[in-house]
């Protein structure tokens, strides 16, 4: 096992060791304490790590200190960085450009944006197979487009027009496709959760139960901070390390839910502790930089690929913009979002693959012109396609409205006269 | 009821002559008699070994045979990996239930009673029902909730609630109510076959009762249509519409309105949602008076749902109001005497279809 992995096994140490008031941390404020209070101690805060400066050692610390005796061998290879260089400019600039058509009134109902925290998405979604499952909340729309769900495809569907990916019956928090296995889309924190894992679950029922050999997908259930104080996480943590399920759990942890601060809401912040509570590693990772991400991401799905369980993955990051496009962003410090903003992952990766001399600056010039003009047929695709019609409000409410399927002859099994005798073939 | 019920049946079967002609298959009405119990587990195991992605799900469905003894056997059957014992984990195990049903498995997840469905129902209504119609036809949920629904004997409020009305007023969900072991039997077994979400209520003080079930019920391949009522007994002066335990009860009634003159249409409704309203107005249509019966409470209900219907179809045929038999609009107390005021009694039944039928003074009047 990678040494990624020894984390696990210090978190689990007596709790005196790693307690919370031996950390420099605002936890010494009331814990109803004011916002104003957090701001005035934010901005000193802030250069203090985070992560906790106790015997855990985050995956960071290990991979920084692999580089300089490991160089020249590269985290990435040249093709790897430009894909996920690519990807990160894609979630980006199609977030940028839902904001101008949310404010020019073309799409609508709650939006919300994921800038700043590509590089969880990138680093995580771009190991994964099309078998693969990727379970989202209401922040999907780059999950999606990381997943392989065509841009005009999700553009379409803010768009609310029938060549969405949902025909325009889901919009920007529901976001379902069957062929990529993006199973959602949901707008409940938390309700994702148990889906994933019974995705999972199914993974391993097929393989052991159908005896579909080689069924290995994985699972990957994403979520916020705020779902980590929720019943339904724990429940899944326990159920997930019971059974084995191949998943890992990713919580993109950016500090607020909506307003409430994540310190304001937690008794115990550090949520990747929670992993060994429940018998699973937890790994706490910076997820500001997609190179780290992308090996312990390897760890993890390579965990639930070989069968040995789930995994919680912590990612700190930020998201640059307000919970929703209706959120006036009040709250939150504007050094704090000054600090995040100076680590834009998109920025650190292209400045590694320039000093590695991966690439050029011309090259990735070319993609961003690429994405940009990728966009703009997307806007106006989803422009020009049609809004759905009158006849598809009743549809689809139903797989079988009639109940119990189709027979061979064409007609619903239910309209046969023989269906009650136990002579009709089903 | 039952007793006279089977003298009925086995006094046919000594009549009917069997037909000579060999390849046709015939079915002798020999009465066989099986718990609702039994049609339940039966029906659950001829599921299993038909298709193998069926499992099951719930609190102690498997080393403790089942919580109300219905999963008697399966796990012995069907080893852990497909009779799970879950923790105490409703919301858990539901969604996980969904998330595996969207890749195509079927779960069918034991509720111990329905009244622990509520801290699952954001699975139930959000993840399940609604899923199909968000993907725009993606993805559909080819899942089973079942569990005990209503009032038992005494366990008190919070567990005595029916939740019939809430799920059927959920678009995506299809809601199943089934009265003997027939019902149970060819419900279930639709509603495992079937590729939408379907909440299946069945009923605690049912599942010892003994029905007379004919030879097709006991087929392997036997299933009932979802969406259809049945005319548990014809009748021309008013029909009674009711779903589980109260059909017992509304059949037991027409007894004793026929002493009365008063031959009452009974119609068993099997499936609350879809509603089956053609068998409703048409019984309307022909009887011209209509009670509607249920254990749950009266605000929103069952029968208010039937009523709006008739009225808006067969307005014109009503010859008195709908009157809505229902349980008592407080949560239901422990006391023995208080709780049998606060579910229907048969008696209720009856006056409702006196009144209804002007052989005694309406309850306005009397006010």
């Amino acid at each position: 096992m990678a040494t990624a992995f020894s984390a696990p096994k210090l978190a689990a140490q007596p709790f005196s060791t790693i307690s919370p008031s031996s950390q420099d941390r605002p936890l010494k404020i009331p814990f109803l304490g004011s916002t104003r209070k957090l701001r005035c101690l934010g901005s000193s805060r802030l250069n203090l790590s985070r992560r906790p400066s106790g015997p855990v050692v985050a995956v960071s610390d290990v991979v920084k200190a692999k580089k300089p005796t490991q160089n020249p061998s590269l985290l990435i290879t040249k093709d790897e960085g430009l894909e996920l260089y690519e990807d990160m400019v894609l979630g980006r600039a199609f977030e940028d450009m839902c904001a101008q058509m949310y404010y020019r009134g073309k799409m609508f109902g709650f939006v919300h944006l994921y800038n700043g925290q590509e590089a969880v998405s990138t680093g995580f979604i771009k190991l994964l197979k099309q078998q693969d499952s990727v379970v989202s909340t209401y922040r999907d729309h780059v999950h999606a487009l990381s997943k392989g769900v065509p841009s005009r495809a999700v553009m379409s569907e803010l768009f609310g027009k029938s060549t969405g990916c949902c025909r325009g019956q889901g919009g920007s928090m529901h976001m379902f496709s069957s062929e990529h296995n993006l199973i959602g889309g949901f707008a409940f924190i938390g309700e994702g959760i148990p889906v994933a894992t019974g995705a999972a679950f199914s993974s391993k029922y097929r393989r052991e139960v159908l005896k579909e050999a080689n069924c290995d997908h994985v699972t990957l259930a994403f979520f916020g901070d705020g779902t980590c104080n929720n019943g339904q996480f724990y429940e899944c943590l326990n159920m997930a390390a019971l059974w084995k399920l191949p998943i890992v759990f990713v919580v993109e942890n950016n500090l607020w839910a909506i307003g409430m601060s994540h310190l304001r809401a937690t008794s115990d912040p550090q949520i990747y502790k929670k992993g060994p509570a429940f018998g699973m590693p937890g790994v706490h990772v910076d997820g500001m930089d997609v190179l780290k991400v992308r090996e312990v991401a390897k760890e993890a799905i390579g965990r639930a690929r070989r069968g040995e369980g789930p995994t919680l993955v912590e990612c700190e990051t930020y998201r640059f913009r307000g919970h929703s496009l209706a959120d006036p962003d009040e709250l939150r410090d504007p050094a704090e979002k000054a600090h995040y903003a100076a680590r834009d992952p998109i920025t650190a990766l292209k400045k590694y693959l320039i000093e590695n001399n991966l690439a050029g600056e011309a090259e990735l010039k070319a993609i961003d012109k690429k994405i940009d003009e990728l966009l703009e047929d997307a806007v106006e695709f989803a422009e020009e396609s049609p809004l759905p019609p009158r006849s598809q409000l009743l549809e689809n409410v139903f797989a079988d409205p009639k109940g119990f399927g189709i027979g061979p002859d064409g007609r619903y099994r239910c309209e046969d006269p023989k269906f009650t005798e136990g002579t009709a073939h089903v | 009821m039952l007793a006279i019920s089977r003298q009925r049946i086995l006094g046919q079967s000594f009549q009917k002559i069997r037909p000579a002609v060999p390849g046709l298959r015939s079915y002798s009405s020999a009465a066989k008699q099986i718990t609702v119990r039994e049609a339940l587990n039966s029906a659950l195991d001829e599921e299993m070994s038909a298709d193998p992605k069926v499992f099951l799900m719930g609190e102690e469905v498997g080393e403790y045979q089942g919580a109300y003894k219905i999963t008697k056997g399966l796990l012995e059957k069907y080893g852990p990996e497909r009779v799970l014992d879950t923790p105490i984990t409703e919301a858990g195990f539901t969604g996980i239930g969904v998330g595996a049903a969207y890749y195509g498995l079927k779960p069918v997840v034991e509720f111990m009673t329905f009244n622990f469905s509520m801290q699952a129902i954001d699975h139930i209504i959000n993840s399940a029902a609604k899923s199909n119609y968000m993907s725009a036809g993606q993805i559909s949920v080819p899942i089973v909730f079942r569990g005990p629904n209503g009032a038992a004997a005494g366990v008190g409020a919070q567990h005595s609630q029916c939740y019939a009305a809430w799920y059927a007023s959920c678009p995506g969900l299809k809601v199943l109510s089934p009265y003997n072991s027939e019902d149970a039997r060819g419900l279930l077994k639709a509603a495992i076959r079937d590729p939408d979400p379907v909440v299946f209520l069945e009923n605690e003080l049912l599942y010892g009762e003994s029905y007379p079930v004919s030879d097709e019920v006991l087929d392997s391949s036997f299933c009932l249509p979802i969406g259809k009522a049945k005319i548990e007994r014809e009748g021309k002066d008013v029909t009674i519409t009711a779903f589980s335990k109260m059909v017992g009860y509304a059949l037991k009634a027409a007894e004793i309105l026929e002493k009365d003159g008063i031959y009452a249409e009974v119609i068993n409704l099997r499936s609350i949602r879809p509603l089956d309203r053609s068998t409703i107005n048409a019984s309307v249509r022909k009887t011209n008076r209509l009670i509607t019966v249920e254990e749950g409470f009266p605000q929103h209900g069952v029968g208010a749902e039937i009523c709006a219907s008739v009225v808006e179809e067969s307005f014109a045929y009503l010859d008195a109001p709908v009157e809505r038999i229902a349980g008592a609009d407080v949560p239901m107390p422990y006391a023995a005497n208080l709780e049998r005021m606060a579910v229907p009694q048969v008696e209720d039944i009856v006056r409702a279809a006196k009144r209804a039928c002007y052989r005694s003074v309406p309850l306005a009047a009397t006010a």
